[in-house]
């Protein structure tokens, strides 16, 4: 193969690929810089845990930014919707996997609240979406008034944020031992999937006579995905196994990212994030793509107020303060646009995990949290002054 | 012939892949009016942006010289400073400010730190009266039409002592009143002394102001014609454009109609209540199945609103009337509507609100049709690249895959793709708004001879234009629209450009 193909390639991918080197950099200096403690099993499984209820948002807020909008209720109603959980456990005594179902129900409800000044009135998301955070936290604090603090003594609940998939042998096992196995399998799984989707890919293309990627480039990035993946899995297996959290997480942004990129619901958001007139003379509705998007964006808030409570084990009164802001910050790293149409999916699932990386790293380092704003304000402003520099250069 | 004002010498200027400039020279004598022609991506913008120092000196080789001295523009206010003016196509006044603001934007006249707004106004009435516009400067930029918004933008530029004055395209978005009037002026500012350049697509009134004409193409110059030596006619224009001669502009044929009729509109009238008028009023009309119709008539006629409130209605008018497709009445609550019961409307603001330019080719021609290449509502990718190739390669669309970004494309082929979108639908009416706007005469042919093969295979296209040559040259049957009535209806034999003048303006 020619170096001349592996630099053309990055250089057409620069903007994609900038992220998850900026990813692995972290990492390096984080784990260079804490004795290895960084990408030790124990806090990688910890980090997951913490970027879960960054990323469910990260990933509807990069759907809500692509068509031109913002919602900036989704922290306190997060927090809220915690604490309707929380209390629909313990005061209501319902059963755990209703209560789940109920909660999500009033998470799409509400974002539907939202969107509806927004696509039937014409009034601007950030304002509408500021009453709602006005409206939120005062409920927030409305419910949590009388106890303060709702302490959730559901295990199944629990698990959501805090446990792990069962194994199939003990972990003590002779075959094997102090890993995860389930884990393993899993991993494995997923390469080989990857692996054959790959090429089964790379067939059809071909059976249409449509350009491909040259043997040896494809044949690289296959062992560098699957080496990837391995790794992670590796790491994984060595602590307590994919926690639920992570599954969760990955199922997400894998139906996302499906319907981002291969349905028609996914091309009708970005058109009418690329130009809403347009979309609207090419018949597609605007107000109903609002209404989704919106609706979407409150499911995956009630999501992540259940995988924060959840986490917690309880629900305080200042549940989902800034996670606005943080998610927001997050699908910027990950290189949604602000002038619409543009932003994927698993770019904001990196952006997270950056995100949450940062503040990780430095709280184990034991840096002040005032420079730990600093830094986190500097790495957002290069993020999207790298990413509009790219675009640029690109046209 | 005076010494010239404005030499380039030897200018070349490349992008990568692509030389734009290949050894350009242009000379511009004190105080002429030089028409600068070619077709689209001949490099014509290019030259100007390398004059005003958009394309910084050093960016190009070769030499400028103007006013006697040799010139190494870096930016626009370097080439401002030395008194060169462009005014583009799309206007750049801030639409909520009044005009005087706009008049003096970046020029204020101050006092103290505080804009001396009485000197302002005083300024700013001087300037319009230079370019004889006689409204009120308070009046808010928005509330001007086109045509009073490009006499404002010029009042601007002679505020900043202008020597050339630049001008890309500023008729194309004229009807003929505004245009007349405008070459009016350009005459009268060349008898104060001002030296101007025009970029223009329309022949007629290049032959109508030019002293001289330069015809670029692609990237070289190809001729500098002096125009009272009678050097210039619209066909030798049209053959050093193209390189060669194109005898018929309109590939007219007879169409097999049939007495069908797919659409008709009986008693119409829409009634905007954003401005509180109705911009329809008893609109009738039919269109039978494979001609071609015409709508005449000037801008702001309501040509484009009669399309769009059959279209679905997406202004959100309020209706009234008999809309029958297909012998059956119907009303639309959505474009989507509207796309089912076939019919298409390309609009004439193809960047503005027709296509997604951060989309590439293959997603702006299936977007209006995805279900077709889909199943159970996921895309399949491969079919949409193999529809796309295919009407690439139908209607001719230079791009070098269906993977590039359509804001890369020339004019024509975003034209071209808008069209495409349309045809994918495969709609029994295509309602073509303005489809030749701002392309040039080789992609026009070609839009035109697409609209013969469709009307051929039994579509109907209703084809709105406000250029009258084009009416005639194409249209099966005329119907002229003005103050919000169809005023008149000619079958193509009878209509001449006065009839529909006089229809247009009743």
């Amino acid at each position: 193969m020619t170096t001349n193909d592996l630099r053309k390639v990055m250089r057409q991918n620069i903007r994609e690929y900038g992220m998850y080197i900026a990813l692995v950099a972290i990492m390096a200096i984080f784990t260079a810089n804490t004795k290895g403690i960084f990408i030790s099993s124990r806090n990688i499984a910890n980090l997951l845990n913490q970027t879960g209820y960054i990323a469910v948002l990260a990933v509807g807020m990069t759907l809500v930014i692509v068509i031109r909008h913002i919602d900036l209720s989704v922290g306190f109603l997060a927090g809220f919707l915690g604490a309707i959980a929380a209390i629909a456990l313990t005061s209501w005594h319902m059963n755990v996997w209703l209560v789940l179902v109920l909660v999500l129900a009033l998470g799409v409800l509400a974002g539907l609240v939202t969107a509806f000044p927004v696509a039937r009135l014409g009034i601007p998301s950030f304002v509408a979406s500021l009453a709602g955070w006005l409206i939120y936290r005062g409920a927030l604090l409305l419910v949590t008034s009388s106890k303060g603090t709702i302490i959730i003594p559901d295990d199944t609940f629990n698990a959501i944020g805090n446990g792990y998939i069962p194994d199939i042998l003990p972990v003590d096992s002779a075959f094997l031992p102090g890993l995860h196995k389930l884990t393993l399998i899993l991993g494995f799984l997923a390469v080989v999937w990857f692996i054959v989707s790959e090429i089964g890919a790379r067939k059809s293309k071909r059976s249409y006579n449509f350009d491909v990627i040259p043997n040896d480039m494809f044949v690289l990035k296959i062992i560098f995905i699957s080496f990837v993946l391995g790794l992670i899995t590796w790491v994984l297996a060595g602590y307590n196994g994919l926690s639920w959290t992570v599954v969760i997480v990955l199922g997400v942004v894998m139906v996302y990212d499906y319907i981002a990129r291969q349905t028609v619901l996914g091309r009708h958001i970005y058109v009418v994030g690329g130009n809403p007139e347009a979309a609207e003379l090419s018949g597609i509705s605007v107000k109903k793509i609002t209404f989704v998007v919106f609706g979407s964006m409150g499911f995956l808030t009630a999501l992540s107020g259940i995988l924060f409570a959840s986490r917690l084990q309880s629900a305080t009164t200042t549940a989902g303060t800034l996670f606005e802001l943080d998610c927001i910050a997050a699908a910027y790293i990950g290189g949604v646009s602000a002038a619409g149409g543009v932003g994927k999916i698993t770019g904001s699932l990196i952006g997270a995990l950056v995100y949450m990386s940062l503040m990780n790293g430095m709280n184990l380092m034991g840096t002040d949290i005032s420079l730990q704003y600093v830094i986190r304000g500097a790495v957002l402003a290069s993020a999207v002054i790298f990413d509009v520099a790219t675009r640029r250069r690109k046209r | 012939m005076n010494t010239p004002i404005l030499e380039m010498k030897n200018i070349t200027k490349t992008f990568p892949g692509v030389k734009a400039l290949n050894d350009v020279s242009f000379s511009v004598a004190q105080g002429e009016i030089h028409c600068l022609v070619g077709e689209n991506g001949a490099g014509k913008s290019t030259l100007m942006k390398v004059l005003s120092g958009v394309h910084p000196h050093g960016d190009y080789s070769g030499e400028i010289l103007f006013a006697g001295q040799v010139q190494k523009f870096r930016g626009i206010a370097d080439s401002e400073k030395a008194g060169i003016a462009i005014i583009y196509q799309e206007l750049a006044l801030v639409p909520d400010m009044t005009v005087y603001e706009n008049i003096l934007l970046g020029h204020e006249i101050r006092k103290g730190p505080a804009v001396d707004w009485n000197e302002t106004i005083k300024k700013a009435n001087e300037m319009l009266k230079k370019v004889r516009l006689d409204i009120n400067p308070a009046s808010l930029v928005k509330d001007l039409g086109v045509g009073r918004q490009q006499l404002v933008e010029i009042a601007k530029a002679l505020c900043k002592d202008v020597k050339l004055l630049i001008l890309d395209e500023p008729t194309a978005a004229l009807n003929e009143d505004d245009c007349d009037n405008l070459l009016d002026l350009i005459r009268h500012l060349k008898e104060q002394g001002v030296t101007c350049v025009l970029i223009s697509h329309k022949l007629k009134e290049v032959i109508k102001i030019a002293d001289t004409v330069t015809v670029l193409r692609d990237g070289k110059t190809v001729v500098t014609l002096d125009a009272h030596k009678g050097e210039v006619s619209e066909g030798v224009l049209i053959k050093h454009m193209v390189g060669r001669e194109i005898d018929n502009i309109y590939p007219r044929r007879e169409h097999k109609r049939s007495e069908e009729v797919v659409l008709e509109v009986r008693g119409w009238g829409a009634h905007d209540n954003k401005l509180g008028r109705n911009v329809l009023t008893d609109v009738h009309f039919k269109v039978r199945k494979g001609e071609i119709i015409g709508f005449a008539g000037l801008m702001g006629s309501g040509r484009t609103e009669l399309a769009k409130s059959i279209f679905g209605n997406p202004d959100g008018y309020t209706l009234s009337g008999e809309l029958r497709v297909k012998d059956e009445v119907r009303s639309f609550r959505h474009t989507s509507e509207a796309i089912k019961a076939g019919i298409a409307y390309a609009t004439e603001d193809r960047k503005g609100n027709g296509l997604i330019l951060i989309q590439d080719v293959k997603q702006n021609i299936t977007l209006a049709n995805l279900a077709e290449i889909s199943k159970r509502g996921v895309v399949n990718n491969n079919a949409e690249v193999k529809v796309a190739t295919e009407y690439k390669e139908a209607l001719s669309i230079k791009t070098p895959t269906v993977e590039q970004m359509v804001v890369n494309l020339s004019g024509g082929n975003q034209q071209k793709v808008s069209v495409a979108k349309w045809l994918f639908v495969k709609p029994d009416v295509l309602i073509l708004d303005e489809p030749t706007r701002g392309i040039d005469v080789g992609a026009k042919y070609e839009i035109y001879s697409i609209m013969n093969a469709l009307v051929e295979q039994g579509m109907s296209i209703i084809m709105i234009s406000s250029e009258l040559p084009e009416v005639l040259g194409m249209s099966d049957r005329i119907y002229i629209v003005s103050n919000g009535r169809i005023t008149g209806e000619l079958p193509v034999g009878e209509a001449t450009q006065e009839k529909i003048m006089q229809l247009a303006t009743s």
